[in-house]
């Protein structure tokens, strides 16, 4: 098992090092010139060339790219054009808003999702299924922005309960050690600080989970069907056991494997969601810091966060395929 | 003993949850104290003098609320005494003499002094700085400090050099503070003179500023501002429909008419120094053709667009230099006037069934209804021949192509002078070495080339309508509208419109 898992670190280090080779040739490619976008109209091409010197991007694309390399490897991420500060101060101070948000969202989904799922199957016998699979095809049909949008104007607008936008009341006096709000909120029992981080997630959350809830009801659904077939839950229900029981004793148990594979593929696409519901509520995590570096074509900062989001699938993906090893003795074994 | 099935605890939980949910917050309990705006972009950086931000209109608002300008403005873009309370040049314009404000304090209580306006400048004019304009300030040198009165040699004579003290990178920054902290401590504390200081800053969330006490100008209304930084317009909207903040802007205009008329809520929506226009790019051989230029000029019908698809808030415009602007001329005139274009387009033997092609290009999203208003003059000038194929681009590729003077033959684009001055319009929209530029003639830098260093303001001033006649008489630029700026607010404020758009706390007061 060790030997697999560091083959994985091994191959995931080589994938990012092919990430990181293809954003920074890319970002110098495409049109998007982070100088031309500030320069002054009166500036002379001697006042160009010593902005561009500035910010190094003076030199050849191979030198440049050394150096980014070079700085990388010493955990330098570079500065931020926009920001004036350290790449990596930065991604260190959003990445767990968005870690947070991701994480609930997730938690939420599979609660969800997994509720739905057993319930759908409960209540196969009274006609629940088509009730169910419509719901739930509308919930994988509206993707999370057009949910954040109609979450904005009902629980923001028509009944204003929830907090519209950033991630804690602006009045608060809060000052966090750490930039996990939430947790360190609860850790350090603040609960008023704790209950006005988690309402401004709950939207954001909500927005990113529902359509993965619906994924998840699918696939559960399909297999805790399929499971509910076999011999061993009939036995099991021979042997007197209720419905719930053989659900959730017999039936999930076989069933959670393939939903588990699609929950992690379907997370990293949640991580990638973040960044426009993170606009709309205005959350300060890195999806909607990477907006603005890419409206300011902020070169190290965009590189830092492809990195970043890069990272997080491969390290997603890999999590994944070990939960699956572990929940499956077959590939335990194998 | 009392006791709590599962089940009823589960209830009670549910309820408490729910109520806590309804009755939880505080977003919506406004104190009139406290100001909160639902602004339109976010905050990158403190810093106003080097970087992107410090060129981004927008921002100066909050700038202008940290810091103070060397020389301020008001609404109506006229200069006012800032942290400078005098300021001119000699009689023979080789030296510029300033006059600082004397009792003025840092926010962390230290004196405000000359070397901080000499060291500022210095620092904006260090071409290895990153101030993105530090050729404006780089044209003075040698400065002396006598008293409160700065003088400095004009290394080349700049007529708008004082008009630069009150615009982009114009700013007045702490010479001992932040050669104490650096940049990077700067960024973490900034500190200034202005109205508001730095209480709590969440990059992509909020900046929460109190009021400065030892302020030497009025005193602010509100002892706390909070911008809270909600670049989705829905947001901005539903951010002041639910009053979880006072005031927002750069909404839709159809939902600003929608707010305004609700009950608890007013607005104001006021001509801004922002303009919309078409750059022509004198590369391909259509766009030479003077008579397909002309053409395409006369045949918008720009008051109609400006009724119809932007409710009213636009003013045509017929040169660079809007309503408002120094160089302004009410008497250039480039009318619509479809019969004219169909006959200039036959001389060059166009025509609706044999029309001239070319491609134009747009933002889409990134002015009011930007894609529409290009769609809507290319079905104008279709009825006259001209066939325009229309490109989407985003903003970042037009600055990219426009400095390397490869944009399409014509490419709509917005245009920002908070300072009216028609250097920073027509001057650097026009001039070929400016590298914002797309027309680029010799004929046209004959015009302009005198008059950067003009000493006469009068005739600088009428020379510049010279150049804005000729322009439309040759038809090197379709200028279009000047854009009015829609701000909804609780009807208990007064907000006080600015004319450059700067939406300052300092101009929003108790109704």
């Amino acid at each position: 098992m060790i030997a697999t898992i560091l083959r994985r670190l091994g191959m995931a280090a080589i994938t990012l090092a092919g990430v990181a080779v293809t954003i920074f040739v890319l970002l110098r490619v495409v049109p998007g010139d982070p100088i031309a976008m500030m320069i002054s109209p009166g500036a002379s091409k001697a006042d160009i060339a010593a902005l561009r010197a500035h910010y190094g991007l003076d030199a050849g694309m191979g030198q440049q790219f050394v150096v980014w390399a070079r700085d990388l490897f010493r955990g330098d991420f570079g500065v931020s054009i926009s920001m004036h500060r350290s790449v990596l101060e930065l991604l260190a101070e959003r990445l767990p808003a968005t870690l947070e948000l991701a994480v609930a969202a997730l938690t939420v989904a599979v609660l969800l999702g997994g509720a739905v799922a057993v319930f759908a199957v409960l209540m196969s016998d009274y006609g629940a299924a088509p009730i169910v699979d419509t719901v739930n095809g509308l919930f994988l049909a509206v993707p999370d922005f057009i949910w954040a949008l109609m979450l904005v104007l009902t629980f923001g607008v028509l009944a204003p309960i929830l907090p519209l936008s950033g991630r804690i009341d602006p009045t608060f006096d809060a000052h966090f050690v750490t930039p996990f709000y939430l947790i360190e909120s609860l850790v350090t029992l603040r609960l008023s600080i704790f209950w006005d981080v988690a309402r401004h997630m709950i939207m954001p959350t909500l927005a990113l989970a529902l359509p993965l809830a619906a994924v998840i009801t699918r696939v559960l659904k399909e297999s805790l069907r399929e499971a509910m077939m076999q011999d061993y839950v009939l036995l099991a229900r021979l042997k007197g056991k209720s419905q719930l029981r053989l659900v959730m004793q017999e039936a999930l148990r076989n069933a959670i494997a393939p939903t588990l594979a699609l929950t992690g593929v379907q997370f990293t696409f949640l991580i990638g969601g973040t960044v426009i519901v993170e606009r709309i509520f205005s959350y300060p995590g890195i999806g909607n810091m990477a907006i603005d570096a890419v409206i300011n074509r902020d070169l190290p900062l965009i590189q830092g966060l492809t990195l970043v989001f890069g990272a997080l699938f491969i390290l997603v993906n890999m999590g994944v395929d070990l939960l699956v090893t572990l929940a499956n003795p077959r590939l335990r074994h194998g | 003993m009392f006791e709590l099935s599962r089940r009823e605890a589960l209830a009670l939980g549910g309820a408490s949850f729910l109520t806590s949910l309804m009755f939880g917050g505080s977003a919506l309990a406004q104190t009139s104290d406290k100001l909160t705006i639902a602004f339109n972009v976010n905050l990158p950086a403190f810093d106003p003098t080097v970087g992107p931000s410090s060129v981004n209109p927008t921002i100066q608002a909050i700038y202008r609320s940290i810091f103070d300008q060397y020389i301020g403005q008001n609404v109506d873009l006229s200069l006012a005494p800032g942290l400078l309370t005098k300021w001119g040049w000699n009689d023979d314009k080789t030296k510029v003499f300033m006059d600082v404000r004397e009792g003025v304090v840092w926010h962390d209580g230290s004196a405000f002094t000359p070397e901080d306006v000499v060291w500022s400048i210095q620092r904006a004019g260090d071409p290895k700085g990153g101030n993105p304009v530090a050729f404006v300030w780089a044209s003075l040198d040698n400065f002396k400090v006598e008293g409160s009165r700065i003088t400095a040699d004009c290394k080349n004579f700049d007529p708008t050099i004082f008009k630069w003290m009150a615009f982009l990178t114009g700013y007045v920054m702490p010479k001992a503070y932040y050669t104490k902290v650096g940049a990077d401590g700067f960024e973490k504390k900034p500190i200034g003179t202005g109205p508001y200081m730095v209480d709590e800053y969440q990059g992509n969330a909020f900046l929460r500023l109190k009021r400065n006490d030892k302020y030497w100008g009025p005193k602010p209304a509100f002892e706390t501002v909070i911008f809270k930084f909600v670049p989705d317009s829905t947001s901005r909207v539903a951010e002041i429909e639910s009053g979880s903040s006072d005031v927002t802007l750069e909404i839709p205009y159809e939902e600003y008419d929608r707010l305004r008329a609700k009950s608890g809520l007013a607005g104001v929506c006021k001509p801004i120094t922002d303009i919309g226009m078409i750059f022509i790019t004198n590369v391909e051989k259509e766009m030479l053709d003077q008579n397909v230029r002309l053409g395409a000029i006369h045949a918008i019908d720009k008051a109609a667009i400006a009724k119809r698809l932007l409710r009213g808030y636009a003013t045509p415009i017929d040169t660079l230099d809007a309503p408002g602007y120094e160089a302004y001329d009410p008497s250039i005139k480039t009318p619509y006037d479809p019969a004219l274009a169909k006959k200039l387009l036959a001389a060059s033997g166009y025509s609706p069934k044999k029309p001239v092609r070319f491609k134009i290009q747009t933002t889409r999203g990134f002015k009011p209804k930007d894609y529409e208003t290009i769609q809507a003059i290319v079905g104008m000038w279709r009825k006259v021949g001209i066939e325009a194929d229309i490109e989407v681009y985003e903003v970042a590729k037009h600055f990219e192509l426009r400095a390397a003077h490869k944009l399409a033959p014509m490419a709509f684009y917005n245009w920002g002078n908070a300072i009216g001055d028609p250097t920073t319009s027509t001057g650097f929209a026009m001039f070929s070495p400016s590298p914002h530029s797309a027309w680029k003639s010799k004929d046209l830098d004959a015009m302009i080339g005198p008059l950067w260093g003009e000493k006469d303001e009068a005739k600088r001033i009428a020379g510049w309508k010279a150049v804005d006649k000729y322009i439309a008489e040759k038809g090197y630029v379709i200028p279009l509208f000047q854009y009015s700026q829609p701000i909804v607010y609780k009807s208990s404020l007064k907000v006080t419109a600015n004319g450059t758009g700067a939406l300052q706390p300092t101009l929003v007061a108790k109704a």
